[in-house]
């Protein structure tokens, strides 16, 4: 308990740095942010009173001392009011966020979870019988890794929307249907999320395997592993409790660290199926200039890093006795 | 460290493979040969025999590289590719009488033989037990695997006490191994070796990384453990020394070959075999008279294809004409202390050096080379139990006829 206490006191620090930097930052672009923004604003419509307040103090850059600034900045954002977008104008960033990372979230969230139980499992077969029809496999699935994933996933976008028509090809859902919890909704969720999800899989699922299968290999000759052999316990134990269960560990914190990516990583992957998550909103955020969106877009990928981290350190902490340091 | 309740065997006790004496026999090695497959194979055990007896202690001593592991993993069918036993059969009689032939044993039959009748103290040990899940378990594992009858608090009543059994506290079936020290998991695995009782216990190199204080405690405990549950042992180490004080019979290995078996107790006054005598001049004497201490120049050899005449005839002081030409059998030296053989020429009737025998100045054997009326004709002598049978001398005979049954 103690050591998740010090880990979660670690990431609220890390946490603190990142918004802290994000306040540093406006202050550094030359001229004044929020005339930009307003002016910006007002080409696409009317600007609302108070937005001129609310923009300052998401930029940190209202009157007062630097304190101040700095307190109305962090209220702000406890709050959620990131002020409105410019691209979206005059849409608040919270809404457009609110409906874009949970696309995000889920598609890439799912598919990187299916890719790495996946790899780990072949991986784990793939060591066990090493030298069988299985572990030639890896070869292949490291050459998928190796093609670019945007490449893959006009690959598949040619297979199955033109040559065979069986999936959309973008969008996350059909812009006719309503969003809510309806058979219809979810079904045309789920076939406008197959492609995309296939592109993370197939791309990513050869280095898990590969991991797995190498760190696999050189478990099997620790000697708690042939001990485990030598006791005479069932195949199954041995492969799974001994073997996997330690060489396992790296792609732990390899998990890790890719789950943090879900959010930033899938940019090119939502541009190529102009899907509606987060990494398209940031693109639209940076060809439009609109740095509340992209605020907001960075401090949601700087939690959902740290918080992924939080999570697998967490559980290091269970699979990996050892680095449970003191009780 | 002398089995109490083995009577050590007549020099002239009749024991073949099937003798009266062979009843007490719990592990009988015949010829066993292993390979490291390559682009030349290496012979890493080259036809060695040996018969193991109920609750005695078993030496095995040899420097690196002779051989010593590769026969405790063949013995344990734990060989792994490239390795593989090419020859030699393994025989087990359990406690109830019933005789096992190891190398028929299906997968299953091995797995459920495996540490119920025979188990394993590795190398190192210390590495032996698994880093992410905690000793409890880990003697549960052993438990699932091997009585599955057993429900979970009587496998953590059991392991307690096997725990205790060890001088470890019994509330360490909570620790993991990163929380033991050296000692304590060396104890932890010896308790796990004798969690079901086996008959026989393998211990290789068992002490070797531990300081000398812990090693005595740890040697202490296996002697006291093998005294209450009646289990043998064979022993695998470097360490003449040490050897020399557990054992009830001991077997020198060198280049893959017993070379030298005898009684542990006579051994370091009556060596027999020039290389035992290299052993025992190596490490001191912490009773005995000083001397210096010499080492064995040279390196063994080649392990790689086959070798003319004897392996050792090239860092022998004592080597004569036949040494490189012809290879030595494995015989009775028909000494009064028990089965004692050895394989060297200058035992060998048939090829004993002329009259003037080069002089072993610092040798502390005093009698090498034993009187002509010591030495038994080779043929028709009873071969006593625990020898491994001296091979006529086949023609063509290289190494590799050593030991082999006719």
């Amino acid at each position: 308990m103690r050591y998740i206490l010090r880990k979660l006191g670690f990431y609220l620090i890390a946490a603190w740095m990142a918004v802290t930097l994000n306040f540093a930052l406006p202050r550094l672009i030359p001229g004044d942010p929020v005339q930009l923004i307003m002016a910006r604003q007002s080409q696409l419509g009317p600007v609302p009173p108070g937005e001129k307040e609310a923009l300052e103090k998401m930029l940190g850059l209202g009157h007062g001392s630097i304190l101040s600034q700095y307190g109305d900045y962090l209220a702000s954002i406890a709050r959620l009011r990131f002020g409105l977008s410019v691209t979206y104008f005059p849409t608040p960033v919270a809404d457009i966020l609110r409906s874009s990372v949970l696309w995000t979230v889920v598609l890439v969230g799912t598919a990187t979870v299916i890719s790495v139980l996946i790899g780990l499992t072949l991986g784990t077969l793939a060591g066990w019988r090493r030298g069988t029809w299985l572990d030639s496999l890896v070869p292949a699935t490291t050459f998928l890794a190796a093609v670019p994933y945007f490449w893959v996933a006009l690959l598949l976008i040619y297979l199955f929307t033109q040559v065979w028509p069986v999936f959309p090809d973008q969008f996350s859902y059909d812009p006719g249907l309503d969003i809510g919890w309806s058979g219809e909704f979810a079904s045309s969720a789920l076939r406008h999320a197959i492609l995309p999800a296939l592109t993370i899989v197939v791309s990513s699922v050869g280095g898990w395997m590969l991991g797995m299968r190498n760190m696999m290999v050189s478990t099997l000759s620790e000697d708690y592993v042939s001990a485990a052999e030598a006791k005479g316990l069932r195949p199954r134990t041995v492969m799974l409790g001994y073997a996997a269960r330690n060489a396992v560990l790296p792609s732990v914190a390899g998990f890790a660290i890719s789950l943090g990516f879900v959010i930033s990583g899938s940019l090119v992957m939502e541009m190529v199926f102009s899907y509606q998550g987060i990494g398209y909103q940031l693109l639209q955020a940076v060809t439009n200039s609109d740095y509340p969106l992209m605020q907001a877009i960075f401090l949601a990928i700087t939690f959902t890093v740290l918080s992924a981290n939080f999570l697998v350190d967490v559980l290091y902490g269970f699979v990996d006795p050892r680095t449970r340091l003191a009780r | 460290m002398n089995a109490p309740a083995t009577a050590p065997a007549g020099p002239g006790s009749p024991a073949g493979p099937d003798g009266p004496d062979g009843r007490d026999v719990v592990l009988r090695a015949r010829d066993v040969r292993v390979e490291y497959d390559g682009e030349r194979p290496t012979r890493a055990v080259r036809g060695v025999s040996f018969e193991l007896r109920r609750g005695e202690v078993l030496g095995i001593a040899g420097e690196s590289g002779c051989g010593k592991s590769t026969l405790a993993y063949a013995v344990t069918r734990m060989l792994k590719a490239p390795a593989r036993m090419t020859g030699g059969s393994l025989s087990f009689r359990t406690r109830e009488g019933e005789e096992l032939d190891l190398l028929a044993l299906d997968e299953e039959g091995l797995r459920t033989f495996r540490w119920s009748r025979l188990s394993l103290v590795f190398q190192s040990a210390m590495n032996a037990l698994n880093p992410v899940t905690t000793v409890g378990r880990q003697f549960a594992d052993v438990f699932r695997a091997h009585r599955p009858d057993m429900g979970p608090e009587e496998r953590d009543r059991r392991a307690r006490e096997l725990l205790e059994m060890v001088g470890i506290d019994a509330d360490r079936v909570r620790s993991h191994p990163h929380e033991l020290s050296g000692g304590m998991r060396q104890r932890v695995v010896i308790a796990m070796a004798l969690a079901l009782e086996p008959d026989v216990v393998i211990m290789d190199e068992p002490t070797t990384a531990l300081d000398v204080v812990v090693q005595r405690e740890i040697l202490d405990e296996v002697e006291r453990l093998r005294a209450e549950l009646g289990f043998s042992v064979v022993f695998i180490t470097h360490d003449l020394g040490l050897l020399l004080e557990i054992s009830d019979r001991l077997a020198v290995m060198y280049a893959g070959e017993v070379v030298e078996y005898a009684p542990a107790e006579q051994l370091a006054g009556g060596a027999a075999h020039p290389y035992t005598q290299g052993l025992l001049r190596s490490f001191p004497d912490l009773a005995g008279e000083r001397r210096e201490l010499r080492g064995i120049p040279g390196s063994p050899p080649d392990l790689r294809g086959d070798l003319a005449g004897c392996a050792f005839a090239d860092r022998c002081e004592h080597a004569f004409e036949p040494c490189r030409t012809t290879a030595p059998r494995l015989l009775d030296l028909g000494r009064a202390a028990g089965p004692w053989s050895a394989a060297c020429h200058l035992h060998d009737p048939a090829h004993r050096p002329p009259a003037g025998a080069p002089a072993r100045p610092g040798a502390p054997a005093p009698s090498d080379v034993p009187a002509p009326s010591d030495v038994p004709a080779p043929s028709g002598t009873p071969v006593p139990a625990g020898t491994p049978e001296p091979a006529p001398a086949a023609p063509g005979g290289g190494p590799t006829t050593e030991g082999r049954q006719p």
